[in-house]
């Protein structure tokens, strides 16, 4: 793409094309490339032949185990439930994707402005890391068509899987919401746009008290099983905070995570605007994750301390806490601390890795490695179990790159400019399949002063 | 930010606790077991480890076969858990020990406020008078979080099946036998009477007096009359139950009593955290208008003519 750019072609960052021409959806569609062009740059990217080789094996497999069962495909062990997919996929992709509630908060209802270079990116992470862990639990559900049953079938409110059922159902859709008016900017339906900023505000509260409650619902999800996680990882009164407030500062570091990954691998696709306010987005998100880390920390020890744990440090399994604590979120705290401090990027970056890599594993330590811990045997994910997340994940990745390839998140849709170069009595029909819902030009000034 | 805005705000605001208030309402109902709950007595004491309770409910629940037939007495070199071909199982402890193994007869314990029905979306089990926990295999997702919740580990999971995997575990032969008050198939065949069934109270009475009656042959505790808030199967053992593969670190506390600090706490959130967010925004949004910079060049849309 960086080649391509080089030898004169334009991005596509507009309804229209260098000459002045509307773009159609199909053009829009191959980032202004032929399609021959699209081919050559995509078989260019080792990225794309790794994701390939991935599919080529986890694809069958994936298909395998709807055919042959959960016990063809996982551990199928009755002794511990949740594998890989959901103490990986769905335990640790919801605090990652708490970014977009967050951010959402920062910029509509906390006014932080000079985030909003961010706000997009951290919308879609959330609406992406929700939806595959949906996915993910789609794959792991003993009967997945049977899902929508706890919406309309039969009722089990006093669970609280319940809870996170609806609540994360009902979340998807205020981020669809959310990050659909970057979608109606790219296809060129502004009526939609504008809907979606009139209720905006609606949409970011709800997004708070539902993350809120399901990111905590998770967590209570283990206060069922009191005994069978290790009593470091568990604490009947403070689960649902530990998951929460740990939630925090993961979504941030993933945004911090994702978008260092998106300046590095795809720079042509930012604006100058992200370009140069990134890093000081990056302190300022770092600052935030920050002070979660040290929240967390602290309601950490109070837990244990509440219920008198000090003795389990004194264990394998209290190393093994240590690790994490420490490597996953202690050291990152000072890294980043010191990061912002002295204004070192690459310090800062490093430590919302390893913020990601906590969280991460605070939850495959909750979910499977320490549950059962009275158990003499601990459960090892067979390879078909660990192919098949593997799949999930790299369609994960396939799909934010193609939205971030081409919905504007990462630079803004030049609507303004080119509107001054269109004579206003000309009515501009929308393009593509929006043929229908046609909007004059003149709309567009109206729309000015809508919050 | 327009009236209308937050008017809309507030109204979402209320619209959701009103769905948390009817959460909050059916979540508060505790289940606290049937006075008329039937129930079994274990004596551990007086089980020779012949399994063929395994064998009667293997024919009972239609069971696939065993991979070893039940006279078999290698199985008792490991631990056995109940699985979805096996409701219950027989395992033995202490059997260095001079006085002889210990046999125990492992199944669903049929908990009074069970932990897999308080943690089933899709309400997929049911307690019934007669004190059997029964489950509807017509509504169950497969989600297993009641395999996680069940402090016995009792239910098995269907994991071989692509098409319809279900939860499977002991019913108390519910609808054979015990709907029409008939003891389950185990009790029945038991040739040592090492299982007494009959109603619940009437069982912690026994139990107690065959205590009282001979105090060197059991451990002054019965195992379930209180722990995870009762149970209608009940145990009796000549030693520690600790020794005989029994969780004794279970509190007295239903399962769901440790999730309740939570459920508490979801209408707060649902009733506070809208009109906090929607008034901090007010807040913000005045300080922008005495100055402070709203950044105009952020959004397009904002941007004044
Ligand atoms: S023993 Fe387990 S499966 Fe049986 S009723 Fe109690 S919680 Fe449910
Ligand atoms: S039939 Fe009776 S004696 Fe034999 S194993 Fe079962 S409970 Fe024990």
């Amino acid at each position: 793409m960086k080649k391509m750019i080089q030898h004169g072609l334009a991005i596509v960052d507009s309804p229209y094309d260098e000459d002045g021409k509307k773009r159609s959806l199909v053009s829009k569609l191959l980032l202004g490339l032929t399609p021959s062009q699209y081919l050559l740059q995509a078989f260019r990217n080792p990225l794309n032949w790794i994701l390939a080789a991935v599919f080529a094996v986890g694809i069958p497999i994936l298909i395998g185990r709807f055919f042959f069962g959960l016990a063809w495909a996982t551990s199928g062990s009755n002794d511990y439930p949740w594998g890989l997919f959901l103490g990986f996929g769905l335990f640790a992709m919801v605090p990652l994707s708490s970014s977009g509630f967050q951010l959402g908060t920062a910029c509509e209802i906390f006014g932080r402005h000079d985030l909003e270079p961010i706000e997009r990116l951290a919308l879609l992470n959330g609406l992406l890391g929700y939806f595959f862990a949906v996915i993910y639990l789609l794959a792991d559900l003993g009967q997945p068509w049977r899902l929508p049953y706890p919406m309309v079938v039969s009722f089990g409110p006093a669970a609280v899987l319940f809870l996170v059922a609806w609540h994360v159902a009902t979340y998807l859709s205020v981020q669809v919401a959310e990050v659909s008016s970057a979608f109606f900017e790219w296809i060129g339906f502004p009526a939609g746009k504008r809907a979606i900023r009139r209720i905006t505000l609606g949409l970011t509260v709800s997004g708070i008290i539902l993350s809120t409650l399901h990111q905590g619902a998770l967590g209570a999800l283990f206060t069922y099983a009191p005994g069978k996680v290790h009593p470091l990882w568990y604490s009947s009164s403070f689960q649902w905070l530990h998951f929460f407030v740990s939630s925090l500062p993961g979504g941030l570091c993933m945004v911090i995570t994702v978008s260092t990954i998106a300046a590095k691998t795809m720079g042509w696709r930012g604006d100058t605007r992200f370009h140069e306010k990134l890093d000081k987005v990056t302190v300022s998100l770092a600052k935030g994750a920050c002070m979660g880390i040290a929240t967390y920390i602290t309601i950490k020890l109070i837990a244990i301390a509440h219920d008198n744990k000090w003795a389990y440090l004194d264990s394998g399994w209290g190393q093994w806490f240590m690790f994490e604590i420490i490597v996953g979120f202690m050291l990152p705290l000072t890294l980043m601390t010191y990061g912002v401090h002295t204004r070192k990027m690459a310090i800062v970056r490093m430590g919302a890795f390893m913020t990601v890599f906590g969280v991460v594993l605070n939850r495959v330590n909750t979910a499977m490695i320490t549950f059962n811990w009275k158990l003499p045997h601990r459960e090892i994910p067979p390879w078909r179990e660990v192919v098949i997340s593997l799949t999930i994940f790299a369609t994960y990745i396939v799909v934010y790159r193609f939205i971030l390839y081409r919905l504007p998140i990462l630079f803004k849709w030049r609507l303004q400019e080119q509107e001054e170069t269109v004579p206003e009595a000309v009515p501009v029909p929308a393009p593509g399949r929006r043929e229908a819902s046609s909007v004059p030009v003149a709309s567009y000034s109206s729309m000015t002063k809508l919050d | 930010m327009k009236r209308r805005n937050f008017l809309k705000a507030c109204l979402i605001g209320g619209t959701t606790i009103a769905l948390g208030k009817t959460n909050k309402g059916w979540a508060s109902g505790s289940f606290e077991g049937y006075p008329e709950a039937m129930g079994v007595l274990v004596d551990t004491t007086r089980c020779i480890g012949c399994r063929s309770c395994e064998a009667a409910c293997n024919k009972e629940q239609k069971l696939p076969e065993p991979d070893t037939s039940f006279d078999d007495p290698s199985v008792f070199e490991h631990d056995r858990r109940p699985t979805a071909k096996a409701y219950t199982v027989v395992n033995r402890y202490q059997k260095e020990q001079p006085s002889g193994p210990v046999y125990r007869k492992v199944q669903c314990n049929h908990c009074n406020e069970p932990a897999c029905l308080t943690s089933c979306f899709v309400n997929a089990y049911t307690k019934t008078k007669e004190g059997a926990v029964i489950y509807n295999s017509k509504v169950c997702v497969g989600c297993r979080n009641c395999m996680i919740a069940c402090p016995f580990n009792a239910p098995g999971y269907d994991y071989d099946s692509a098409t319809n995997p279900i939860v499977k575990k002991c019913i108390l032969c519910y609808d054979t036998r015990l709907k029409y008050g008939k003891p389950p198939a185990c009790v029945e065949i038991c040739p040592q009477e090492a299982l007494t069934f009959g109603h619940r109270a009437d069982l912690i009475k026994l139990a107690h007096e065959r205590i009282r009656a001979t105090p060197d042959r059991y451990v002054d505790h019965v195992y379930g009359e209180k722990e995870v808030g009762g149970t209608s199967w009940l145990y009796l053992a000549p030693v520690g139950f600790d020794k005989l593969g029994f969780d004794t670190t279970l509190s007295n506390d239903p399962i769901i009593s440790n999730v309740k600090d939570f459920l508490g706490m979801v209408p707060m959130v649902l009733s506070i955290w809208p009109a906090l967010f929607s008034g901090i925004h007010l807040l913000c949004k005045n300080q922008e208008h005495d100055g402070h910079g709203h950044d105009t060049d952020s959004n397009q849309e904002d941007t004044k003519p």
